[in-house]
């Protein structure tokens, strides 16, 4: 099979099966963790759209994340704008700032460890500002006040905030699913594969880029977005810390980097080992940050592609035999 | 189609191309040969825009494009093929083709189908499905015309796209261009086999330590006394003519 076949199949099968959860359980821990799974989700696939597809492997997606998130609240609370158009200004944000970061680094023609490092200086800036500055609610952090209205993007019930993140899963998976099937997609990944071909067949590397680098913000934007209305309050660490970063970068890798279910099934594993790790090993701290490095670890050693990629390698066996 | 006008390039205080003015006639295949570090291949990356020249001018179809950069000359009809070849290793021989037909097709079927059609040309349809990593060299070398002419060029830059392949590639190789140029694209090419160079070239040039030395057929090239220099060395004209009296 495929990988983009596989890659449907298994995102509709998740999709689905995660989609009828609140009807079997209403336990906030499953919830809980299941918002947190899809805000995490969005976040990876943003940084997989640019890293897993382009080639561009960005250290600092709490740049977008952040932006996203602060972008949403600021709006609502400072502008007093709807928080439903609220939230898709801090998306439109998170693009616009990811469009001017990508503008920055890849007109200086930053590849390679250098753009890594580029974007987690950004991302780094970005905390430090936003700590330091009173009207970001500096380092007391913000608190969106709570008034549990549909018109406020607050809901009573978890499940209506789940479904609607779930929903905005399924629809960036629909649209990397899209993006692999366009010129879009296959410009992507021939910058990824060698940029000076992809140069010499025309494709404009540094627009491609960009767009890549904008769309790709915008959904990591989101996943802040969303996060800011699920619970209500963000400080600098939340939005800007590194945790994100490696959160978004990590699910991916192990899900499979580059395809369009790497990212939900990667945050979903790590969101479960994060859980395991919290009743295996207690209150240590930082340990499931450990554990994520392991797991990294061993996937780039014996799992090329992540899960998506060795799923697809049984399929070939069994359908190759 | 292309000239070039005193196109020079320094790397810092070497003169890796000096002064090179050559035009090539639309419709011909045009041979550029030279010893090894000649300059060929700068040269060729200052006409597809790979570098920027130092000083010089590159005119194609009319249109002064020495400082166009690289994917717009692509747009514009000036395909290059790499010398050392540049596959896109983790896609498909059909995916890697289709990224230069995109140029011209932005749709995905259409784009897919004329992936095909190259493919087919060159002689790759029988590894279409293969990932471009599992080409032997020769499957390279096609790979490389292939998306070259994918994107439907006017002008097809080859360096050295027969180096590597046994003799009998080479000749199965020989059609596959003759078979280019009728269909109306004009090839500059650079190579090392003089067979090839012989049997297909209208044209040739001759570089040596970035200076252009020579041009002609190629039965006039190939009995120049300074290209026979540039290649064995000062006097071996006069050595060889010597011999030949000798004899
Ligand atoms: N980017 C670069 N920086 C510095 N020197 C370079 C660079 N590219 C080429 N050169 C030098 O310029 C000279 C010309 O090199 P070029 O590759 O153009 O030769 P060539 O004629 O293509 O040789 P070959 O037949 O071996 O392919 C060589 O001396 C080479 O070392
Ligand atoms: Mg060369």
């Amino acid at each position: 099979m495929r990988q983009e076949r596989l890659s449907l199949v298994l995102s509709v099968g998740l999709l689905a099966g995660l989609a009828v959860v609140p009807l079997v359980t209403a336990a906030n821990t499953v919830l809980n963790f299941l918002v947190f799974a899809m805000i995490l989700a969005l976040a990876a696939h943003g940084w997989n759209l640019l890293a897993g597809y382009a080639g561009q492997f960005s250290f600092g997606h709490a740049a977008f994340f952040g932006v996203g998130a602060y972008g949403g609240a600021l709006l609502q609370m400072r502008a007093g704008i709807n928080p439903w158009v609220a939230f898709l200004g801090g998306i439109m944000l998170a693009g616009i700032v990811g469009a001017v970061i990508g503008a920055l680094s890849f007109r200086a023609d930053l590849r390679g460890s250098y753009f890594s490092l580029v974007t987690l200086a950004f991302a780094e800036v970005l905390r430090i500002l936003v700590n330091a500055t009173p009207a970001t609610g500096g380092a007391a952090g913000l608190l969106i006040p709570l008034d549990v209205r549909f018109a406020n993007f607050q809901f009573a019930s978890r499940a209506a905030f789940y479904w609607i993140a779930l929903a905005l899963v399924a629809l960036v998976t629909l649209l990397m699913l899209v993006i692999e099937n366009t010129r879009f997609g296959a410009y992507l990944t021939a910058i990824r594969e060698n940029e000076d071909a992809a140069r010499a067949l025309g494709v404009d590397v540094f627009a491609e880029k960009i767009k890549a680098m904008t769309l790709s913000a915008a959904i990591t934007g989101a996943a802040g977005g969303l996060y800011a209305q699920y619970f209500l309050y963000l400080d600098a660490n939340i939005g800007f810390g590194p945790w994100i970063s490696i959160e978004a970068l990590v699910a991916p890798i192990i899900g499979g980097l580059g395809t369009a279910a790497g990212p939900l099934v990667g945050a979903l594993a790590l969101q479960m080992l994060g859980e395991m790790s919290k009743t295996v090993a207690g209150r240590i701290p930082g340990i499931d940050l450990v554990l994520f490095g392991l797991l990294l670890v061993l996937v780039i050693a014996f799992m090329r592609r992540g899960v998506v990629g060795q799923l697809q390698r049984l399929a070939m066996a069994r359908g190759g035999a | 189609m292309l000239e070039t006008h005193a196109l020079t390039k320094h790397f810092g205080g070497l003169r890796a191309v000096d002064g090179a003015t050559l035009s090539v006639e639309a419709g011909t295949i045009t041979g550029l040969i030279g010893p090894n570090g000649a300059g060929k291949t700068t040269l060729f990356a200052m006409i597809s825009g790979f570098e920027e020249p130092t000083s010089g001018t590159v005119t194609f179809a009319g249109e002064d494009v020495t400082r166009e950069s690289a994917h717009k000359r692509a747009r514009r009809g000036i395909a290059r093929t790499f010398q050392i070849v540049r596959p896109f290793a983790g896609l498909t021989v059909r995916q890697n083709i289709a990224v230069g037909a995109y140029l011209r097709h932005p749709s995905r079927t259409d784009a897919l189908r004329k992936a095909e059609e190259v493919a087919q040309q060159v002689g790759l349809a029988p590894q279409i499905d293969r990932p471009a990593s599992e080409l032997t060299v020769a499957g390279r070398k096609r790979l490389e015309l292939a998306r070259a002419l994918a994107i439907e060029p006017k002008l097809l830059l080859l360096d050295e796209v027969l180096a590597g392949l046994n003799p009998s590639e080479i000749r199965d190789m020989l059609p596959v261009l003759r078979s280019v140029r009728d269909g109306g694209i004009t090839i500059l090419m650079v190579e090392h086999v003089m067979q090839a160079i012989m049997s297909l070239c209208d044209v040739v040039h001759v570089l040596a330590q970035g200076v252009m030395i020579a041009q002609g057929t190629p039965d006039e090239i190939a009995r120049d006394p300074r290209v026979i220099e540039a290649y064995l060395g000062a006097g071996a004209a006069k050595r060889l003519e010597a011999a030949r009296a000798h004899a």
